[in-house]
């Protein structure tokens, strides 16, 4: 058993650590979603450079990471930092994109943006909901897609046999932005972040990725690695809203004391504390099966989303209530995590899809 | 006993119904059921509308143009307006000032005042939370200091919910700085356009900036807007704090966000099927339901020993406490609803009219910012904290 990091990893995550805590504060981020911006590209660009895509590639693909723990090392310290930047697409397109290196180049090095467009307007959180028609031309719609707007290329779910709700029959094609019959509608999230809706109409399609119709296990591959970003990600969140509160609690004076030194608040924290750990033993579960075989890591997938959602709202909610009105100002850097906290539990399935997955899983 | 409500109270509630169909108008009650943002106008015409049937000032007597309603009678009247979704009253002159200066006010100040209020004259604002004090609010130090027939003020109040809307706002300001922190507290009624006040907006983490900062900056007050006596502002502030806890257990609003949780539930799918018949979502829906069926029933036996004329204890505080939670449950509930639809960030409908389309859903683009905005619920009026404190005290003493 080790839990230590590999000296490299570490190395990535000091130098990740560093420039986020040089380049980005709570101001910066205000500016930026001030105004209009869907990110700060500067700043995408400069962790760009350090290797920030890199590390969620494997060495193969040109990258220098691509397994669990890389991906949840990266993600852990950018929600830490609370970054409003494009990572999470290149999380869901890396094991798609197995046979596109030139692409992938350009992914690294920040040039281009593959995004997923798979949730349409009335599916929820059912990967296999898809009516999106390819006849071969594509017609339907996606919403959801993250940084759709500012993306290069998408990788479209397609229903090319099979009813609606049915895993069998869906594929997925690689399409440029510029293709003819995309409409896109940027959409900015309630926590800050960039989507869009995409509305096709006989749409091209001509790159394939995976075989037709088995884009299903596609994207239950691809999903599993959002998931695991996101979920450290949102640990990342966690950590910073508890040193906010953490802080605060040792600051704010109320009665001639600082509000700390109450018992009842001190028990607040120390069951925040706990449930924060829980999370990140969730992360490290996902991560260390994130090559397992399918079911194996199914379950962890589903197991992760859910505990980290609950704690996530627990979090937020928690730290919001102990620091009273000023943890519900924008100005404050909290309420931007809070966000992000609460949030996340609306991507890829929240707290009662995966439990519900994870007993059919199960067996139940 | 009897759980049933009289004859009378039963026809009471039918003209409050027909009350609301004929006369809310159609247009705010949209606003108010897709949780759109309601300015100033939006406010003033509502109050105007009650105004015109004598329904704006419910616990006012009749002869300053109130409605002279029971306990019972405006928990009635509560819970239908809430279920036709009309605006809710703004509270500040009529269930927060108005009861002060009833009791502790002189005659100028009552008639002044109260017809002011009714009309929309004035919109008053609150004066009490500072950057300093906010649950040890006694803690508070904005300064008034007697110079001849004023007092000149200086100091900062925060959180000051529709201020922008204001030209009126009671404060809490310290006359005594040597007295022990609750006895050195004045209460005094100050314009917001007297030179020195300056109110700078917060905007919260839902987007909008519905409270704000007020800056007292050698303000003058003449003396006369001294409410009471000098030094007895903090006995008139709990005054008022147990008029502000009426009504804190919002059944009525919780009710109606019951409905819309239920009908959101029927309307979108999950997995081909409509949520309400997911098991997951429809245990979560029971159990807020369950909650919220025993706590009005709490709520309506605490009016009931209100009509019978014995004062609220720490009941008052655990209907905050539950009634808080289970609303934002509910909040929370109808984001879940949601799903996807959530998500984006959709301001120009809700600060927009009839013409703007949500995306997804039309309770999608209310439903977050709801859910955050309703955080407040356990923090102000005494926090959750506060509220198990007093709870803990009166049974164990301390």
């Amino acid at each position: 058993m080790d839990f230590t990091l590999s000296d490299e990893r570490r190395m990535l995550q000091d130098s990740l650590s560093r420039y986020l805590a040089d380049n980005l504060d709570h101001e910066r981020r205000r500016k930026t979603l001030d105004s209009g911006a869907p990110y700060d590209a500067d700043l995408f660009k400069g962790l760009a450079d350090l290797g920030t895509l890199a590390a969620l590639f494997p060495e193969e693909a040109g990258g220098f990471g691509g397994t669990g723990p890389d991906i949840a090392l990266v993600f852990e310290t950018l929600g830490r930092a609370g970054t409003l930047e494009p990572f999470l697409p290149a999380a869901l397109a890396a094991p798609l994109l197995t046979d596109h290196a030139g692409l992938v180049e350009q992914i690294i090095a920040g040039d281009s943006i593959v995004t997923l467009a798979h949730t349409e307007p009335d599916a929820r959180y059912d990967l296999a909901d898809v009516s999106l028609s390819a006849k071969p031309t594509l017609t339907g719609t996606k919403t959801n897609v993250l940084y759709g707007a500012q993306a290069t290329h998408l990788i479209v779910s397609a229903r090319e046999t099979g009813d609606r709700l049915d895993p069998e029959g869906i594929s997925l094609f690689l399409i440029p932005t510029d293709a003819p019959g995309l409409t896109i509608t940027p959409i900015t999230n309630v926590d800050g972040t960039a989507s869009a809706q995409v509305a096709f109409t006989d749409t091209q399609a001509d790159t394939r990725i995976g075989e037709p119709g088995q884009g299903h296990a596609l994207l239950e591959t691809a999903t599993a690695h959002a998931i695991l970003a996101l979920s450290a990600e949102t640990l990342g969140a966690m950590e910073a809203a508890k040193d906010l509160t953490l802080a605060y609690l040792q600051e704010r004076q109320q009665f001639g004391r600082p509000i700390g030194t109450f018992q009842a608040l001190q028990h607040r924290i120390a069951d925040m504390l706990t449930e924060i750990e829980q999370a990140r033993s969730a992360v490290l579960n996902l991560a260390g099966h994130l090559d397992a075989p399918r079911d194996t890591r199914e379950r962890h997938v589903s197991a992760t989303k859910n505990l980290v959602g609950r704690v996530a709202a627990l979090v937020a909610e928690e730290a919001v209530q102990m620091h009273g009105g000023i943890g519900m100002t924008q100005e404050y850097e909290l309420s931007h995590h809070a966000r992000r906290l609460v949030m996340a539990d609306h991507l890829f399935g929240d707290v009662d899809h995966h439990l519900e997955r994870f007993i059919h899983l199960s067996g139940g | 006993m009897d759980l049933a409500f009289t004859q009378a109270e039963l026809d009471f509630r039918q003209e409050v119904r027909e009350f609301l169909a004929t006369s809310l108008p159609h247009d705010l009650s949209e606003k108010v059921r897709l949780i759109k943002r309601l300015g100033k106008d939006d406010y003033q015409r509502w109050h105007a509308i009650l105004n015109d049937k004598g329904w704006l000032a419910p616990g006012w007597p009749l002869k300053h143009g109130g409605a002279g309603w029971s306990p019972v009678q405006k928990h009635i009247f509560e819970e239908e307006a809430c279920l036709a979704h009309a605006p809710r009253t703004v509270p500040f002159g009529i269930t927060m000032l108005a009861p002060v200066l009833l009791a502790f006010g002189t005659k100028a100040q009552v008639n002044h005042h109260l017809p002011r209020i009714l009309s929309g004259e004035d919109w008053w604002c609150q004066g009490y939370s500072e950057p300093g004090a906010g649950s040890d609010l006694a803690s508070l130090k904005t300064r008034a200091v007697r110079d001849g027939d004023h007092y000149i003020v200086n100091g900062q109040k925060t959180w000051t919910t529709l201020g922008q809307y204001a030209n009126k706002i009671f404060c809490l300001v310290r006359t005594d700085p040597d007295a022990k922190k609750q006895e050195g507290i004045s209460f005094l009624l100050i314009d917001m356009d007297t030179p020195g006040v300056t109110l700078r907006p917060i905007t919260l983490i839902d987007g909008q900036a519905e409270v704000n900062e007020v800056f007292f900056d050698d303000v003058r007050v003449p003396v006369e807007n001294l409410v009471g006596e000098e030094n007895k502002g903090w006995t008139y502030a709990k005054y008022l704090l147990t008029h502000e806890r009426t009504n804190i257990a919002g059944v009525g609003f919780s009710n109606a966000a019951l409905a819309t949780v239920k009908r959101v539930a029927s309307e979108v799918t999950s997995g081909g099927k409509p949520l309400a018949q997911n098991p997951f979502f429809a245990a979560r829906l029971a159990q807020v339901e369950i909650d919220l069926m025993a706590m009005a029933t709490t709520n309506l036996r605490i009016l009931a020993a209100a009509e019978a004329g014995r004062a609220p204890g720490p009941e008052s505080s655990m209907l905050k406490l539950k009634g808080t939670v289970i609303r934002q449950e509910l909040t929370s509930l109808l984001r879940r609803a949601l799903g996807p639809h959530a998500l984006p960030h959709q301001p120009d409908f809700l600060d927009g009219g009839d013409n703007t389309e949500p995306l997804g859903h039309e309770q999608a683009p209310g439903a977050a910012p709801a859910y955050f905005n309703m955080r407040k619920l356990s923090i102000f009026g005494g926090s959750n904290e506060i509220q198990r404190t007093i709870v803990a005290k009166s049974v164990l003493g301390g």
